[in-house]
């Protein structure tokens, strides 16, 4: 709806990327905080919305994206499940058939697994396979783990999975402003969404309007304009980008910023156009890259302007391993600020700089002390 | 109520007769599971229902989907491909469903649509307290996880459904007892704190009223019911023919089963007269659900990318593109 989201200042201000481009009399809240909002906005707007999952009624309430829900709308719409994945996937989309809007919880995306039949066999099938006579109109919420040893099963971005299977839509919101927008979109979609969250966007503050809205499925965001290579951030990566944006200023290097925002339906518009005035594209993912987001929307915009205009094109991710535990280890699993920028600098300078800045301050990654 | 027993098996195992006949022309576009022997689970349950009760079953569904009152047309197009069947030719024989009925849906992964029948459940337990959901599966289905984390859930928050495990003692071609440690489904049940019954699936007057009275618990809150239903595939596991000389069982194994065929004990057991009305008026329904699929058209190419989303396809793909 709203035209090209150029430079839309909810994004950017999350960051302290354009400081003082929202309106003073704007609220801030957190990630987590915008998410429970707009859960309790759309609980308020609908009876027909409710939230399961394992944990969601107790006293953490899923980092409190939960919090006050119970209290408020019953345990009949507010209820913590059986550790049963398979079964509560299943009867959510039970629910969906007889016209409730559920809402199920995992805590964990690498909990997914468990219910990759419902997901894949049913919730994205029933509409087509039953000739457009049901709905499913279910929303998935699940997180990405990051730092503090999550390790192994506990971090794994698993969001291309469900973009290589038609009938579900696939959403990772990286700002405040984002994740209520698109929960209340998600929620209200007669579709089935996946909806992705990322551990650490969770301490995100950023400018979130009190009134109900929703961010349309399948647009993107451009985050900062420039004209030497195009970043795309997917996930917690979109604030990795934006920083690193902020070490390529310091080589005279612009860049611009796309956050995808929907990875389906995907907004490949939005990104081919920016890669056809830049000639470059460095799409950054919070997972691996083998059959991958990232390679989804390379190729994507390969095919597009193959034969329009040079292109240099690079992925960066997940390093093709299992996340390990160990800082040292840990630390080198994963794309960062610098390591982005110094690749987006290579793309730019079509050679290896070996150019790896020096870390700033003002750009650190934020700092997570665990548990969880 | 025998009359209308009568008329329901005899319609379901004629119109199965049929399809298995014109199987051979291949005008049938889909593999087809044939409830043949196995008539009575679904008639004998689902005459205990009201308009408003949902069912969810199996890909062995075509009982299942005429007893709960699915419409004959739309289902023999369906197996047919055609664009007036119950899916617009997109499911088949596997995915029949008539939302009007009551007939909500059926998977060819086994096992999968426990689960759904119980969320199903939920919602009416909190919006529509005057009806219930009748889950079918197999024994097969009885080792999935999805049917041990149903039974807990269903307990746990005390829905209305019936769970009807119709048990022919085979999954395709292994019997229970090579893949049960102890073959005793009914206890499973009782565990997970479900009331059980394990019953005859050849006694269809017994099943309708058993099923009444497991009903009239279920309807006033009493939570779920599980019941066992021993029955027989007289058939192969998917196709038109039997399957006997694969060696897996015996034709003999199916002797006393026929024997008992309440679709012919129930007939005998009417007036002359009135049997053959029923067949007549199910023989002329039939053959017109057959010339309904011949003359109805296959589906426009442009239906391969309709139904994705519940939205206009050009505005997603719009997006995609």
């Amino acid at each position: 709806m709203s035209s090209p989201q150029l430079s839309d200042r909810h994004a950017g201000a999350a960051l302290g990327i354009r400081p003082g481009s929202a309106p003073a009399a704007e609220r801030t809240l957190s990630f987590v905080d915008a998410v429970r909002e707009a859960a309790d906005q759309e609980m308020a707007r609908d009876p027909a919305v409710l939230v399961f999952g394992l944990d969601v009624d107790d006293p953490k309430a899923i980092q409190g994206t939960c919090r006050g829900l119970l209290e408020k709308y019953g345990p009949e719409r507010v209820f913590g499940t059986p550790l049963s994945e398979d079964a509560m996937t299943g009867a959510a989309i039970g629910m969906a058939l007889a016209g409730l809007r559920p809402i199920h919880v995992h805590i964990r995306m690498d909990f997914l697994l468990l219910a990759m039949n419902q997901l894949v066999n049913v919730a994205a099938k029933s509409r087509y396979m039953y000739g457009g006579r049901v709905n499913i109109p279910l929303v998935v919420r699940s997180m990405i783990g990051k730092s503090w040893g999550q390790g192994a099963q506990h971090s794994q971005g698993l969001h291309s999975l469900f973009m290589h299977v038609p009938g579900i839509k696939v959403v990772a919101p990286s700002t405040p402003y984002d994740a209520k927008g698109c929960l209340a979109a998600a929620v209200r979609d007669d579709n089935p969404v996946l909806y992705v969250e990322h551990r650490l966007l969770h301490f995100q503050k950023g400018p979130v309007p009190e009134a109900s809205y929703t961010v349309t499925p399948g647009k993107a965001r451009v985050t900062a304009v420039g004209e030497d290579v195009t970043l795309v951030g997917i996930s917690y990566m979109q604030v990795e980008c934006l920083r690193a944006a902020k070490y390529l200023e310091s080589v005279g290097v612009k860049a611009e910023v796309i956050d995808p925002i929907w990875l389906s339906p995907l907004d490949i518009d939005t990104i081919a156009e920016s890669v056809e005035r830049t000639g470059r594209l460095l799409v950054v993912d919070t997972a691996w890259l083998n059959c991958g987001a990232a390679a989804e929307i390379v190729a994507q915009v390969a095919e597009r302007l193959q034969g329009v205009r040079d292109l240099r094109l690079k992925r960066m991710g997940f390093a093709p391993t299992t996340c390990p535990t160990t800082p040292g280890l840990e630390d080198l699993f994963y794309p960062n600020a610098r390591t982005i920028a110094a690749a987006a600098r290579d793309l730019v300078e079509e050679r290896a700089c070996g150019w790896l800045p020096a870390e700033r301050p003002d750009l650190q990654s934020i700092v997570f002390k665990g548990p969880f | 109520m025998r009359a209308q027993l009568y008329r329901s098996l005899y319609r379901i195992r004629r119109l199965e007769e049929e399809v298995a006949r014109v199987y051979a022309t291949d005008k049938i576009k889909s593999p087809v599971h044939l409830s043949i022997g196995q008539e009575a689970v679904s008639v004998g349950v689902c005459a205990a229902l009201r308009p408003q009760d949902v069912v969810f079953g199996t890909y062995r569904g075509h009982a299942l989907y005429l007893a709960k009152g699915g419409d004959l047309n739309a289902m023999v197009a369906e197996l047919y491909g055609k664009a007036t069947g119950c899916t617009k030719g997109k499911g088949g024989s596997m995915h029949l469903i008539d939302p009007e009925a009551g007939v909500m849906g059926m998977s060819a992964v086994v096992g999968t649509t426990i689960a759904n029948a119980a969320g199903y459940a939920y919602a009416l337990k909190h919006r529509r307290p005057d009806a219930v959901v009748v889950s079918f599966f197999g024994d097969g289905a009885t080792e999935e996880g999805v049917f041990a984390e149903t039974l807990n859930f269903a307990v746990l928050k005390q829905l209305p459904v019936l769970f009807v495990c119709e048990n022919n003692g085979y999954a395709i071609h292994t019997p229970q007892i090579r893949r049960q440690g102890k073959a005793d489904i009914c206890a499973r049940a009782e565990a997970a704190g479900v009331p059980s019954a394990r019953l005859n699936g050849n006694d269809v007057v017994g099943l309708a009223r058993r099923t009444e009275e497991a009903l009239a618990e279920v309807r006033t809150g009493g939570g779920p019911w599980f019941f066992e239903v021993a029955t027989y595939r007289w058939r192969e596991h998917v196709g038109p023919g039997e399957d006997y000389q694969l060696g897996y069982r015996a034709a003999a194994e199916c002797g006393p089963w026929v024997a008992a065929d309440p679709v012919r004990r129930l007939g005998d057991a009417l007036p002359a007269g009135e049997r053959t009305g029923i067949e007549a008026e199910v023989e002329t329904e039939i053959a017109a659900a057959f010339a309904f699929a011949e003359a109805s058209p296959f589906p426009d190419s442009a239906e391969l990318m309709t139904d994705i989303f519940k939205e206009e396809f050009d505005v997603l793909t719009a997006a995609q593109r």
